[in-house]
Parts: structure tokens; sequence; C-alpha cells
């Protein structure tokens, strides 16, 4: 059983894992990496490793499930046995439920769905392991596997969260502040248009508060935006870097 | 207003240019601006902007010539899988004279679940799926060679300006290559050392196909190989 | 799950009266439709509330059990929201399990509730680390005309003021009803108040058609003191920081007046 700590910021306006108010956790992003799915990426933030691979698009049978206008997008968030301190079942929890929902809804208005009418895309996101902000991390890595896959997208839809701890307004929360912080508010925007497509919250905040917090994790996502970005290119960069100066 | 240099990597949500450009391929248009929808590299023309995609599946053209597997047979034709979103369909019709009524065993007997077949798109539009035919010469079943997929938006470069990297590859490799638009090539040697030369020489463009002087490697590398195959036979 | 085809002209209909400020229905964009809510309409029910939100019904049942509290809190009662979306309710919900939307909707209510404290689940303990009240709040959807969630939200908040627990007596480590009753003490009273957005503007209080219609969904549940507890964005669409926060600007005084007539009734 894990020790509660008694503060989650220390005199030295250090958080629990040594980082400063504005501080993302270290992130580790791969695209590419399963050779069966027509898509797939790797994140590492903080503890957190998340996977997600895409199938599709791909015709949808039975045909009258599919959408004669578009294509389908089906999201699946679901954690691993083995990825949170208790031990959880493998059957679909409600919260999985809810949150394959909501992660949908972030990345539907990403894709040109009217392109491919009467397929579905399978977006499948597993939680290898959680330590706090698997959604949004989920969204993240998500989002690059859907652009490996070749699905045209608008923008990458990328995700953060922000929240209070200890009176204190922070950034990217891990599983301990999550759990016993005072608000957690998950966000995910698609940095191009300034458009917002996830948003939650749960906790307890002012309106002032409210906006400080969406500021921040704004400005947290801009700067996972730039990781994607180069995470999507680094196998060709290095490619042509090799080739280009032999 | 052009915001990258031609020939420069691009993401999907990338601002690529502002004004009157019209919106190519793997592009899309806000108003005056339009951004990239694809990973690939960008190509500024004097009217348009586009993406060539790095990775991106087959969307069907009429006119294509593909390379596809049966999937499925009923009585009306075969289901072919053509490495697309859509199944392509095959119609009896298109092999059997008019008025003959086929039985689903003589279609059978034409071609069977996992058959390829070389064929061409003669019709596909948003409501229906992608149709075949093989009646032109030279379509038909395959019954000889090896496969290679690759991503078909480098399909393009495996043909090379005016022919330019099959033709070298034909030569170096003395195979007959014959490259379906959907990302599937056929390749036939005259012994499966070739036939291998060549599907390296594919991949090796595949993953190198968004880099300079490509070509040039490629005969090198062919070469080599063959160096060193002669070597170990000899 | 999938929308009802709804036509085009109609589609055009709405946006175009809400771009002039106005709705199909003559309300204004922050007006709510008429609501109406009865308490202790299931006496069976140790607490209960029926809420006519225009034509959107929601009935929600409050039934108290005994049970053993979750192994990390063993001084808390336990609070669990589940929400049924009937198939009398409307030609799109169908008989089985919940849907992503009805699971959504209790975890958001559920939320509103939990976040705002609004049930001193400490007081709901009876014999630590063995015996806890148990609060179960059914959410059941009646008609759906748009709006579930606020309507959900002020059925279980008004059927948790209505709620009443038997009294109880320990002996030799067995719970023994004795009778009378003790009111639930609800030291909160947290409110949900939706928006949909459509082509650019934001409608308070969505009714079926615009819900159709909208690109996409925001809820900001308020508590008493005027602070947010709880948000969900929905639908597939995307909106803008501006958005959110004039949203939140008006859910908070919206807030308030429902909740008047929550507290109230």
């Amino acid at each position: 059983m894990k020790k509660v700590p008694e503060r989650l910021i220390d005199e030295n306006m250090l958080r629990v894992d040594g980082r400063r108010w504005n501080e993302l956790r270290p992130i580790k992003l791969e695209v590419g990496i399963l050779s069966n799915a027509d898509g797939s990426a790797y994140i590492e933030q903080g503890r957190s490793k998340i996977l997600a691979a895409v199938y599709g698009p791909r015709e949808l049978h039975p045909r009258h499930l599919a959408l004669p206008d578009r294509a389908m997008l089906r999201c699946r968030y679901h954690m691993a046995p083995f990825s949170v301190e208790e031990r959880k079942s493998p059957a679909p929890s409600r919260r999985e439920i809810e949150l394959s929902k909501v992660i949908r809804e972030a990345l539907e208005p990403t894709i040109f769905l009217e392109l491919y009418p009467r397929t579905a895309i399978d977006l499948y996101i597993e939680i290898l392991q959680a330590d706090g902000g698997t959604r949004c991390a989920g969204i993240t890595v998500a989002s690059l596997a859907l652009a490996d896959a070749g699905i045209p997208m608008r923008d990458l839809v990328v995700a953060c969260a922000a929240g209070k701890v200890d009176g204190q307004i922070v950034l990217d929360l891990n599983d301990v502040e999550d759990k016993l912080g005072e608000a957690d508010v998950p966000l995910a925007m698609m940095p191009s248009l300034g458009a917002i497509t996830l948003l939650q919250m749960d906790g307890m905040l002012t309106v002032e508060e409210f906006e400080q917090a969406i500021n921040l994790a704004m400005e947290g996502c801009r700067q996972i935006y730039k990781l994607q970005k180069e995470a999507l290119k680094a196998k060709y960069t290095a490619i042509k870097e090799e080739v280009e100066t032999q | 207003m052009r915001f990258y240099e031609n020939r420069q990597l691009v993401t999907p949500g990338d601002l690529l240019a502002e004004g009157d450009y019209v919106a190519g391929k793997n592009t899309y248009r806000i108003d005056n601006r339009i951004y990239a929808s694809r990973l690939g590299l960008v190509e500024y023309g004097d009217r348009e902007v586009r993406v060539v995609a790095l990775n991106a599946f087959y969307v069907p053209s009429v006119g294509d010539l593909v390379i596809g597997k049966i999937t499925e047979v009923n009585v009306n034709g075969w289901i072919v899988d053509i490495n697309s979103p859509y199944s392509a369909i095959l119609k009896a019709s298109d092999v059997f004279e008019r008025g003959f009524k086929p039985q689903k065993d003589d279609l059978t007997e034409i071609f069977n679940i996992g058959d390829l077949i070389l064929a061409k798109i003669t019709s596909y539009d948003r409501t229906r799926n992608p149709q075949l035919t093989i009646r032109e010469p030279g379509l038909g079943k395959i019954t000889k060679g090896q496969i290679v997929k690759i991503t078909p938006t480098k399909i393009p470069r495996v043909i090379g300006r005016k022919g330019s990297m099959i033709n070298t590859l034909k030569r170096e490799t003395g195979c007959r290559i014959t490259i379906g638009q959907n990302g599937l090539i056929l390749i036939h040697g005259k012994n499966p050392d070739d036939e291998r030369l060549a599907i390296m020489a594919i991949h090796k463009i595949e993953l190198e196909a968004h880099t300079s002087g490509l070509t040039d490697r490629v005969t090198e590398m062919i070469r080599r190989e063959k160096g060193v195959r002669d070597e170990e036979g000899s | 799950m999938y929308s009802m085809v709804i036509s085009r002209v109609r589609r055009r209909q709405i946006a175009q009266l809400i771009a002039g400020g106005k709705r199909l229905d003559g309300r204004g964009l922050t007006d709510y439709r008429k609501i109406k809510i009865e308490k202790g309409v299931i006496e069976k029910a140790e607490g209960s509330a029926c809420v006519y939100l225009g034509r959107t019904q929601v009935l929600a049942g409050v039934k108290i059990g005994i049970g053993e509290p979750f192994p990390d809190r063993p001084n808390e009662g336990v609070l669990t929201v589940n929400s049924e979306f009937v198939p009398l309710a409307s030609p799109e919900f169908e008989a089985g399990p919940p849907s992503e939307e009805s699971i959504e909707l209790a975890r958001v209510v559920d939320r509103g509730i939990r976040e705002s404290n609004a049930i001193d689940l400490e007081k709901l303990c009876i014999i630590p680390g063995k015996k806890v009240f148990i609060v179960f709040i059914d959410i059941y959807v009646l008609n759906h005309d748009g709006n579930l969630i606020d309507a959900s939200a002020m059925a279980a908040l008004a059927a948790l003021l209505n709620t009443k627990i038997f009294n109880y007596e320990v002996v030799d480590g067995e719970v023994e009803i004795k009778p009378g009753f003790t009111q639930l003490p609800v030291r909160n009273y947290p409110i949900a108040v939706t928006f949909a957005e459509i082509d650019g503007r934001l409608v308070v209080d969505p009714w079926l058609d615009e819900e159709e219609v909208m690109n996409a969904r925001l809820t900001l549940t308020f508590d008493k003191d005027g602070k947010i507890c709880a948000i969900q964005k929905g639908g597939s669409g995307a909106l803008t920081k501006e958005q959110i926060l004039e949203a939140a600007k008006i859910a908070q005084k919206k807030a308030e007046e429902l909740r008047k007539l929550v507290v109230e009734s």
C-alpha cells in the first residue's frame, strides 16, 4: 500500500516529484511501432505508459451499422489489469466507457470523416501503466497513431491537464496529485485552430481559478504539440540525415 | 505567402500558405489559409499548394491498374481486396459472354478465393464500391512471381520521373515489374534471387522515398548485392 | 446512438433563428424551458422527485441500503448514481445494458454531488470499517426532449432533499431499525447548466431538435457558493476558450436561479 504524503507542495514550492507548478512530466513519444496496425504510437508521460493503434478506414460490417455519408470513429480506452495499484478487472468499467466516449469526441472534430463513407476507423488505446493523466496522454498518442495511419486530419489533437493542488494551480497532475488534490481539469485542443475538443473538470474551483487552469492546460498542450510533431517526423528525418550524408 | 521551403517535411495542421492558392492534395483550406492534412513533403506550385504524403492508404481512381486478391465468390461475381478501405467488385458479366447465366461453380473455376488478379478500375463513386475489369490484354489471374506491398503514396517514386526508377530496376535486376497503383507490385524474374534483389530495392525506395539521390543509391545497392551473390555462387 | 435525420430545412431554420438571438420555441438564448418539480412522488423510495423541463421528464429515486464501506474509506458511507434511459422515453432508446450516454450522464450527475460534498459521507457511517449507509440514486428518464443532464441533476438533488433515513440502533454489532426517520443531511446544492453550441452561438437548455443540430455541448455544475464542481464537454465539435469562459459566467447566474427552484419546491 502506498504511503500518503502529508503535503503535495513543499516549502520550496516543489511538488512530490520535484517539479514546479508549470512543469510537465518527462515525455517520450514513438510512432509506428506495431507492424499489423495501420497506424500506431507509444507515449510515456511520467510513469504513465500508453499504446495507441488504429485500424482503418475499413469497411464496416454489418452494412446497416455504417453511416452512409461518413466514416465512423470507434474508440476503446482500456486499462490493462496490471496497470494500476490494485489489479483491475479486464471488463470495461463505467469510467472506461465514459472515457472512450469523451476521447472519441475529442478526436472526431479533426478527422475528415466525410471522405470515407460507410467505413469505420477503429482506435484502440491501451493503458499499460497508469499514473495520472491517462485520458490526456491517450489523446496525444492517439493523434499520432491516426497520423501514422495516413488518415487525413485538420490538426494533431494534443491534450494536457491542469489542476489545483495544495491551493496552487499546477500543470500535468500525476496520480497522487489527482487523487488528493482539489481539482483536475483535463483539456484537449487543436492548436492550429484554437479549438478545444475535450474539457472536463472535477473538484472545486472558482471561476477565476478555472480560467487560470484552462490557460495553463493550453500552455502545456502547446509544449506537447511540439513534441508530437517531432515524433511524427523523427523516423523520416533520421533516414534523410543518414542517407544524404553518405 | 509561403511558410515552408519546397520539399520540407510538414505535419497535419501545419499552416503552409496564406493567399490566393488552390488547396491541392493532402491539404485543406480555411478562408485564405492552406493547412496540411497529412504528414509529407510540401510542394508549392504557381497557383497550388500540395503535400506529397509519406503514408496514406489507397483510394481507388478510375483507370488505375491494381493488383487484388479474391476474397469472396457469389453468383454475381467476385469481391476483391485491393488494399483499400473499400473492397472492389468484379462482375461475372465482365468475364462471361452476355446471356450466359453462370453457376457459382463456373465462377470458382475462373477465380477462386485467394487468387491474385491484375485488373483495372472502371468506376468508383461515393455510394458504391469500385468496379473492376480484366478484359484488357495483360489483365487477369496472376500465376507467377512475387508480390511486394508498399505504401501507395510511394508508387510514383518507384516509377520515377519519366520511368527512370522503374527502368533502372528492370535493367539492373532483369525482372519484369508490374506496378499496381494500389501499392502492390508484381515481380517476375528469371530466378528467385533476382526477384529478391528487386524486392530489396523496392523496400529501400519505400524507406528513402523522401530523400534525394535515391536512384543512384538503389543502382549501387543492387550492383553491390549482385556482386556479393556472384562471389558466393562461384 | 446516431442522430435522427433532421431535415435540412429545419436545421437551417434553427441556426438562422439562433443567429438572430431567438429560438424555435420563442425562448431567448439564455432561457430555460418551463420547469416543474415534484418531490416525494414514490412513497416506497426513501426519497424521490420528478422534474419536468419543457417536455423532458426525469424521475429520480433514492434508496438507502446498508453495506460495507470501501476498504480505503472505512469511515464513509457510499454514494452511487445510476441512470436508465428506458425505452419508453424515446424511439432512440433500446432495452439492454446502459449506453455510453446513459453512463456519461450518471457520472456527470455523480460528480456534481460528490465534488460539492453535498452529502457528508462520514455522517453515514454506522460501524467504522464494517457497516455504512449506501445511498443509491437512480435516475429514470421518462421522456427525452433534450437536456437530460440538467433535468437529471435537478431531479437527483430534489430527491436527496426529500430523503429520509430510518432511525437505527447498533445492538451486538447488528443494525436494528427503530421507529421514526431522520432527514438526510444535505449541505450543498449542485446545479448543472448545459449549453449547446450551434453555429458559433451558445444556447442554454437545448431541446431535442437543438441537440440534433448542435456541434458541441458544454455542461458546468455550480455549487451554492458559485464555485464550479464539474465540467463536461460533449459532442463531436470544438469550442473556443472564449466561448467556454462566457458560458461559465452565464451558467453561474442560471445555476443560482435553478437552485432556488429546487430547494424551495
